[in-house]
């Protein structure tokens, strides 16, 4: 355990940014805070740093406590989403400026201090930009000179407030790659907050979904990716088809679909909302099936698609371009969920008779193979 | 003119006159308003040839007026870059109730005559006044003296700092500092090596309007100072008194003076505006 948090809350003025969280961090973690704007995620983030405290809460590092310490005391190497570099400094200085700040008798002599400079410079692959300053440097140099202005003072934990939120596409996938690479070799504990899933799936050992002040789910991306443990974390995930279903001894059942390739779950009969991605609908062309294709666009690779039932429900789906060249609008089709995640509950505003709770166990026992 | 404004070479031919009429009105107008004028002084000054001017600025009451007028100068910037800068500092960095009230009143001697600043500082420490006789029995000179002529130098010159610097930390934030922090800095390293190099243009632009402001003072300075001769003349006090004693070229000479150091002043300030624009 390196670094741990519990309980933590923070309120300002009426507002609660944070309400209560728990979060471990195991030496050498790569973990990407992932949540939409507002859900506290950099405020967590700040707090760790000691640039803010807690209202409530504890914060300790390898179990000294945290909140007593001042940023400084802390030694985290913090990168701001704009880089916060000082203009008026070398690239070069900027980068030893963590060193040169020391107390003197702990601050290396100039020597050694211009050694590590010239270890980062190349380490971060920036070693021909040393004597520039940061106004004539790109956005993503812009970006390795924070991280190794961060990295010289050898902190315990480096923190990353949205580190490719303001580069461009293929600026961000390329810094993505290489902020493994460094991760892995340099092996220092992280911590990045981001609002882009893919950007928090590639990049992370664990991720830490938040919304609203809570953490809603904390895993492997693909354990996250497949299994989302709250209708929230669905939605933020993409799976933003929600339909009104039937529990019935943990088969999930509903009109027009075909549900037989979801797995059982554990969970009381009665109304549920299954949460699919647009991706994961095959539509199946069945003249007897109550679904019709009501629009096809193309947007190159995916075929857009929505199918309608006349009752008023609408799904849309993506299909493959040239696995769908047989579908046509008008074209009445079976739509099979290839995967899915269900929660108890009707869907808002779609409410379907409620039928009778039974025991989860019971519902189990009955229906084991 | 910006290069985005020109027409290119194949821009269809359009009649200039108009154009060049206004700039050649503009270009009169500054001259008659405030060119001629200014050359004028100088012209004056030395009409009597170069060695009745120079007499006439080595005469001891001119000299002690420069010196005055310098030494008020010297006090009263670099209290106004210390103040300024703190004020600035408050205001930019942090919220707090009456953050507000405290910017408008330090613009307040912007909208102020002069003058008033003169009359309120005579009525706070006057003989007659709130302060003046807790003063007198302890026997501090305020008025008609230095401390009163730097004071009221002080109240007109006191936005120039706080309203050039104020602008930029705002627009700069506060993340450089943070990051500084994070990275083991002291407060005193944080504004040596992050905050006051990222403002000291805009910091001397500040001190280089005070300074313009301070020297050439006459209003508030006029009511405070009691005029003594050789004691407490400023210059452009001494110029007026010059200009009544009808002693012309005297007058001329340390009006000369006065606005040869307003010329280097400018000189200073287009330098640093220069600078301030292109690290904005």
């Amino acid at each position: 355990m390196t670094l741990s948090l519990s309980h933590i809350t923070r309120r300002f003025g009426k507002t609660e940014v944070l309400r209560g969280i728990d979060l471990e961090i195991d030496k050498g973690e790569l973990i990407a805070l992932l949540g939409p704007s507002g859900s506290g995620k950099t405020s967590l983030l700040r707090i760790i740093a000691g640039l803010d405290w807690p209202d409530a809460g504890t914060l300790a590092f390898d179990g000294q406590d945290w909140l007593s310490r001042s940023a400084a005391e802390r030694k985290i190497g913090l990168v701001f989403q704009h880089y916060a570099l000082f203009p008026h400094m070398k690239v070069r200085d900027n980068i030893a400026f963590g060193l040169n700040v020391l107390p003197r008798a702990e601050r290396p002599g100039k020597g050694a201090v211009a050694e590590t400079v010239d270890r980062l410079l190349s380490f971060l692959q920036i070693a021909p930009l040393g004597d520039r300053y940061p106004a004539e440097l790109s956005g993503g140099q812009r970006q390795r000179v924070a991280l190794g202005r961060a990295m010289a003072i050898q902190p315990r934990v480096l923190l990353l407030d949205e580190p490719f939120g303001a580069l461009d596409a293929q600026v961000r996938r390329d810094l993505r790659r290489w902020l493994r690479g460094v991760h892995d070799s340099a092996g220092i504990t992280t911590i990045f907050v981001t609002h882009d899933q893919e950007e928090a799936f590639e990049l992370a050992d664990r991720v830490v979904v938040m919304n609203e002040g809570r953490i809603e789910q904390t895993g492997r991306p693909d354990q996250i990716y497949d299994h989302p443990a709250t209708p929230f974390v669905a939605r933020f995930l993409g799976l933003n088809v929600e339909l009104p279903v039937t529990l019935n001894a943990g088969r999930i059942e509903a009109h027009g679909l075909d549900l037989s390739a979801l797995p059982r779950r554990a969970m009381p009969d009665g109304p549920a909302t299954l949460f699919l991605r647009p991706a994961d609908i095959l539509p199946l062309p069945d003249p007897n099936a109550p679904f019709r294709l009501t629009e096809i666009a193309s947007t190159g690779a995916l075929l857009r698609i929505v199918a309608e039932d006349g009752t008023g429900c609408r799904i849309e789906a993506e299909v493959p371009r040239r696995a769908g060249t047989r579908l046509e609008t008008g074209m009445n089709v079976l739509l099979r969920a290839e995967a899915g995640q269900v929660f108890p509950g009707s869907a808002q505003g779609r409410a379907t008779a409620p039928a009778a709770a039974s025991d989860i166990t019971h519902a189990l026992k009955e229906n084991r193979p | 003119m910006r290069a985005a404004s020109t027409p290119g070479a194949l821009a269809p031919r359009e009649d200039r006159t108009a154009q060049y009429v206004l700039i050649g009105l503009a270009f009169l107008g500054t001259a008659f308003i405030v060119a001629v004028p200014l050359a004028y002084i100088f012209w004056r000054a030395l009409s009597d040839g170069v060695a009745a001017f120079a007499a006439n600025i080595i005469a001891p009451d001119t000299l002690h007026a420069i010196w005055l007028t310098s030494v008020v100068a010297l006090i009263t910037v670099p209290v106004n870059i210390v103040i300024g800068l703190s004020a600035a500092w408050l205001i930019a960095r942090f919220t707090f109730p009456g953050r507000k009230l405290l910017l408008t009143i330090i613009e307040l001697p912007f909208s102020i005559s002069p003058i008033i600043a003169g009359v309120c500082y005579l009525l706070l420490y006057g003989r007659q006044g709130l302060l003046g006789p807790t003063l007198g029995a302890a026997d501090i000179q305020i008025l008609f003296a230095l401390p009163g002529i730097v004071l009221v130098t002080l109240f007109v010159t006191a936005p120039f700092v706080t309203r050039e610097v104020l602008p930029l930390m705002q627009a700069q934030g506060s993340e450089q500092e943070q990051a500084a922090l994070t990275l083991g800095a002291t407060g005193f390293q944080i504004f040596r090596l992050v905050t006051l190099p990222n403002i000291r243009w805009a910091l001397l632009y500040g001190a280089v309007l005070a300074t313009a402001r301070a020297v050439g003072e006459f209003g508030a300075v006029s009511v405070v100072s009691g005029s003594i001769r050789g004691q407490t003349n400023t210059l452009p006090l001494q110029i007026e008194l010059l200009f009544n004693d009808l002693n012309i070229v005297g007058a001329f000479a340390a009006a000369s003076t006065l606005t040869l150091i307003a010329l280097i002043v400018l000189i200073v300030k287009t330098v640093i505006e220069g600078r301030v624009g292109r690290e904005e």
